[in-house]
């Protein structure tokens, strides 16, 4: 019998009426099988509301022209948009200068920017690069590609059953052959969040940077990358509200001039000669080609959205969800919590006896409940946890009890099939 | 709306609660991995063949309902078939999971197997009652010893 997880406490009420929210994302009305859709995949990608909509389609169809480039007004207009959401990205993670946020596909391409431009510049034979065991894919094989090029080599921090890091062991990783730290924010696969601020500390008091993969992190909770003291921070437009195709890196000026550009093109040239090219101050020396506008521009939008929402709230709510479902998915027979990290996000990983994840999330959709199956993109975290596969429940700001609770009836579904 | 009693059928609980030929076969002739890289399925399947049959087959893996009860039903289905024949079951199966959902499975040539019929309605578990059979299609081919349903 498992011991029953603490719930956690949850300090503030809702103040906001979720209702009011959720009519501000079309998609949360639709029914899914014959029922209301109750979407509970935030952690692989969030729903937009109606202003990240409009904008995309406000651009399109009133703003479009290449920017930075044009002389025209209608450039110069979609020019201003875009610096625009590069400001309202910049003020969200409170960096000290606009051009210390680098607008990317997404957080895998900040991850891979930097594995790449700071990797390949940095890192020689018998370097070490640090990763925890609860990485992301994406946190993994950018590195493990710069280190078969540079013939660096991975140290990997552990966690405990719960999923909690063990940063006793973190702190002796490090040798004169550190050169990297690469660490995520909020764990995707089981909501542990992590002691980013120390982590950092610890990694400095060695002189090595850190970057941090916040794409789970930045929907749920205020970011401030200079409190943290990081070095890089990624971020996804997608899971934030945003739309996909579009993300930000975040990197301190000092550490952005002295890495070399990560792709050739234009945008990030100063001047271009066959006998050399000098490249364009930060950060456009990192936006090889025409970026993706539209999207920058919608993400903005969703930035906008989240900062009209009082934190407080958003961390109330998700508290409250976390606390009811933690409390509600342990009354289901044969159910087992994966992640049970005194410090968690609103994500819950679960497996129950006798049942494939797949089966209980092909269950689920005939009940209109939309979750995650699978390994999440992090077999290490499964590997190490012995189990093949989890459930994943995970929550914004727009889910409700009652969706919490059609999670529950969806489970005494999968217990009538497979008895 | 897709049925779940379609897809989660008697015979296929049964065969996913006590799946027949869950072993190791140490002296097989062919062992050939099979995954599915999106969700994580992994099959080992062990074929002994005696000249063009095959005398004998296991398999040993994880994955969901529908992947282990299709190989489990698939390894009682080809036991003592011929290559040839084999080849033909596979092909006849792959058929009833892509084929519309109206076309009725043939239930002669392919008996107890008609019960993933179901995973028509559920475009994306046609996957996990595919794996068994590519891997087999592997072993008989001998194309390589591992097999990804991507």
């Amino acid at each position: 019998m498992q011991q029953r997880i603490a719930a956690p406490t949850v300090t503030h009420r809702p103040v906001l009426d979720v209702a009011r929210i959720r009519a501000d994302f079309p998609l949360l009305s639709r029914p899914m099988n014959g029922r209301q859709l109750a979407y509970l995949d935030n952690a692989a990608t969030s729903q937009k509301p109606q202003a990240v909509i409009d904008a995309l389609s406000r651009y399109y169809a009133e703003e479009n022209a290449n920017i930075h480039r044009g002389v025209y007004e209608l450039s110069q207009q979609a020019t201003l948009a875009y610096e625009r959401a590069r400001g309202a990205v910049q003020r969200l993670v409170n960096a000290g200068d606009p051009h210390e946020i680098v607008f990317t596909r997404g957080a895998t391409e900040s991850i891979n920017l930097v594995a790449c431009a700071y990797g390949n510049a940095h890192f020689a034979e018998g370097d070490e690069i640090v990763l925890s065991v609860m990485e992301h894919h994406s946190n993994i094989v950018p590195w493990q590609l710069v280190a078969e090029r540079t013939g660096a080599r991975l140290r990997v921090i552990p966690m405990s059953d719960a999923g909690v890091l063990d940063l006793e062991a973190y702190g002796n990783l490090f040798t004169s052959r550190t050169k990297l730290v690469a660490v995520v924010h909020v764990s995707n696969s089981l909501g542990t969040i992590n002691p980013i601020k120390e982590m950092v500390a610890t990694a400095h008091d060695h002189g090595v940077p850190v970057l941090v993969d916040g794409a789970q992190a930045v929907p749920h909770m205020p970011v401030d990358v200079r409190d943290l003291g990081c070095d890089f921070y990624a971020m996804s437009g997608h899971k934030m509200f945003g739309p996909t195709g579009i993300g930000a890196l975040y990197g301190t000026t000092s550490m952005l001039e002295a890495m070399p550009p990560y792709q050739g093109g234009g945008e990030m040239i100063h001047t271009v000669r066959f006998e050399g090219t000098t490249y364009a101050p930060l950060p456009a020396k990192f936006e090889a080609g025409t970026p993706h506008i539209a999207g920058a521009i919608g993400l903005g939008a969703a930035v906008d959205y989240l900062h009209a929402l009082p934190w407080e709230w958003i961390h109330g709510h998700e508290a409250d969800l976390l606390a009811y479902a933690t409390a509600r998915l342990q009354d289901v027979p044969g159910l087992r919590i994966v992640g049970t990290a005194p410090e968690k996000a609103s994500v819950i990983s679960f497996v129950i006896d006798g049942v494939h994840a797949h089966d209980i999330g092909t269950i689920l959709d005939q009940e209109g409940v939309a979750i995650r199956t699978g390994h999440h993109c992090t077999q290490p975290v499964m590997e190490r946890l012995g189990v093949p596969a989890t459930a994943r429940a995970s929550f914004a700001f727009y889910n409700t009890r009652d969706e919490v609770d059609a999670l529950v009836a969806g489970l005494g579904k999968v217990h009538e099939v497979f008895g | 709306m897709a049925e779940l009693r379609d897809l989660y059928q008697q015979v296929i609980l049964d065969h996913n609660r006590s799946p027949r030929n869950f072993r190791e076969i140490p002296d097989a002739t062919t062992t050939v991995e099979g995954t599915n890289p999106l969700c994580g399925d992994e099959i080992r399947l062990y074929v002994l063949f005696d000249g063009d049959v095959i005398r004998d087959i296991a398999f040993q893996g994880s994955g969901c309902a529908i992947s282990q009860a299709s190989a489990s039903l698939m390894t009682s289905a080809v036991k003592g078939m011929t290559r040839t024949e084999a080849d033909e079951l596979f092909r006849a199966f792959h058929h009833m999971v892509t084929a519309g959902p109206d076309v009725v499975p043939d239930t002669k040539a392919l008996g107890k197997l008609a019960a993933l019929a179901g995973v028509r309605q559920f475009p994306a578990r046609v996957k996990c009652a595919n794996l068994a059979w590519h891997t087999l299609h592997g072993a008989l081919s001998d194309s390589g010893d591992s097999v990804s349903t991507e």
